[in-house]
């Protein structure tokens, strides 16, 4: 124990017992009950899987729990949740992975040049990017993967005699389309924060060790501006990836939309509690990878 | 005594969420879509209007209960009637098996069958599961129609729209080649401006396991009451000249069907 009077050595006074008033055997009701439904939850959801794992367990089982198991078994006459659309959730979630992926990747391509322009002295560069930032920061990507989908949609005659209607036709590209744009002006303001963010000196240095900008640009500044960007950047792909159930509006099946599917099919609550299970997986696997990537470029700071 | 009374007050707010209220049918709240024109849609000012919505007045009247509507979308309609978001569903919603494991229903009110919609200058020849095979085919989700789509036409793409509104748009464009849709909407639709791009291809045998017997009042398991007044008003209009006054309104056959 800590001492509350180093000097003395004499110890803290032991705290006063806390009384059981209303309020607090409330919460523990509460909580209890809230325990309780969590547990609930997990039992149900366990039941699913109850075949598959007895399924898997069963030749390694003692012979008198094989017997159990084997009766366990023969109850389970129809398929359950998971083995019924399962398979769905997973074509779902590829889908889900390459929209985010596609967007991201062509969004961190494209918010170079917006960075870049959005940062330039003319006006007729700054400006331009400025619009497009504003526009895709301040509108609700919901409205943008419509106004895409269904805006260029009613131009379709248009858009056949220049040959791109095969683009906009398909909605997994409009879909990819709209969110690249959408990546792309929160990824450029990232990155625009992240190079500002560097201290001038670090140019100015450089510049007298005589070195070139663009040597400067890549070798000095960026690591240290990718070190801001890191989090942000997480942030972003996060936002992303909960954001894509927006393709499951316009027909992509995505993760959301099979969701949707198997929950109209049997109106079982599950439906959403297995897609959020899954959203958190990819979510989690993201925030592990960033922790690492994190390490990885800060170590130069850690003794 | 305190922690008694904290446990009646628990075990009262406990009871509360079960019985959300009394069974008292003087006020009666239907819950309907407003996106499914001529059954039930919104006007430009908001008000609901419809084949839907006169059944609704009419039953309401004649069961001489108080109505109130209550918009919501399509694919939450059934956890929105167990939540006790609303009494009733009165939004065509058809009599299915997998509907019924839910939900209660009442008779039918009406019996449409689907059909195929496509553009004017489709090439599709008939509706069998060939003709359709590899092509686009458009449906509202959650419907009876999609789960016909993904019954009879597995070779086809399917395309799910939240309401019916997006797959015209979309057959409209061009984007998909075919709509699968009740043959009364689809016809009141083509009937419009925006429907001049499009025709009926055929209509579809119903299949009894996946279009039920036609479109009923939903109404939460165990309301028997609430059912049992349904059933009479409808049968009440049928007979007192209500229901054809207002079937007449909007079409020139029996929806009623057979």
């Amino acid at each position: 124990m800590i001492a509350a009077n180093p000097a003395t050595g004499t110890p803290r006074p032991p705290a006063p017992p806390k009384p059981w008033t209303n309020a607090r055997i409330a919460g523990h009701v509460l909580m209890a009950l809230w325990a309780i439904a969590g547990l609930y939850l997990v039992y149900y959801l366990i039941g699913n899987l109850e075949k598959p794992i007895l399924e898997f367990l069963l030749p390694y089982l003692p012979i008198d729990w094989q017997e159990y198991a084997n009766e366990r078994l023969a109850l389970q006459t129809f398929d359950s949740y998971l083995e019924r659309y399962g398979q769905k959730y997973i074509d779902g979630l590829i889908v889900t992975l390459q929209i985010v992926g596609l967007s991201l990747l062509f969004g961190a391509a494209l918010s170079i040049p917006i960075a870049a322009a959005r940062s330039s002295k003319w006006k007729i560069f700054s400006w331009p990017a400025y619009g497009f930032v504003y526009f895709f920061r301040g509108t609700p990507l919901i409205a943008q993967t419509f106004l895409i989908y269904y805006g260029f949609g009613s131009f379709r005659p248009e858009l056949q005699s220049i040959g791109l209607w095969w683009f906009f036709r398909d909605a997994f590209y409009c879909v990819v389309f709209a969110f690249t744009l959408n990546t792309a002006a929160y990824q450029a303001e990232i990155l625009r924060g992240a190079v500002q963010n560097v201290a001038r000196g670090q140019w100015e240095g450089a510049a007298a060790l005589g070195l070139s900008k663009p040597v400067t640009f890549f070798k000095i500044i960026l690591p240290q501006a990718l070190i801001v960007a890191l989090r942000p950047y997480g942030n972003e792909i996060i936002l992303m990836i909960k954001g894509s159930a927006i393709a499951a509006i316009v027909t992509v099946f995505d993760m959301f939309a099979e969701t949707k599917r198997a929950y109209s099919r049997t109106y079982d609550f599950q439906a959403y509690i297995w897609a959020a299970v899954l959203y958190l997986m990819i979510v989690e696997t993201l925030r592990r990878i960033w922790d690492k990537l994190e390490a990885r470029l800060t170590r130069h700071l850690k003794r | 005594m305190r922690i008694l009374r904290l446990a009646a007050a628990a075990a009262v707010v406990l009871a509360g969420v079960g019985a959300a209220q009394a069974d008292d049918w003087s006020k009666v709240r239907i819950g309907t879509e407003g996106a499914y024109p001529p059954f039930n849609s919104l006007t430009s000012d908001g008000q609901l209007v419809g084949f839907d919505i006169d059944i609704a007045n009419a039953l309401c009247e004649e069961m001489k209960v108080e109505c109130e509507f209550v918009t919501q979308d399509w694919d939450g309609m059934i956890p929105a009637l167990q939540a006790g978001k609303f009494d009733a569903v009165i939004a065509s919603m058809s009599i299915t098996e997998e509907r019924k494991q839910k939900v209660d229903f009442t008779n039918k009110y009406y019996n449409t069958p689907p059909a195929i919609g496509v553009p004017k200058d489709s090439k599709l020849a008939g509706v069998t599961k060939e003709d359709l095979s590899g092509i686009l085919l458009g449906a509202q989700s959650s419907t009876t129609h999609s789960n016909y789509a993904e019954a009879h036409f597995p070779d086809a793409e399917l395309k799910l729209y939240p309401t019916a509104d997006e797959y015209k748009l979309d057959l409209e464009n061009g984007r998909i080649d075919a709509v699968i849709e009740d043959v009364v909407v689809l016809s009141d639709w083509l009937a419009t401006e925006n429907g001049a791009c499009c025709k009926v291809l055929s209509t579809l045998k119903s299949d009894p396991v996946i279009n039920g017997e036609g479109a009923g009042i939903a109404i939460r398991k165990g309301e028997d009451e609430l059912k049992e007044m349904f059933n009479k008003a409808i049968v009440a209009i049928r007979e007192n000249g209500k229901y054809e006054e207002i079937n007449a309104k909007y079409f020139d056959f029996d929806v009623y069907g057979d």
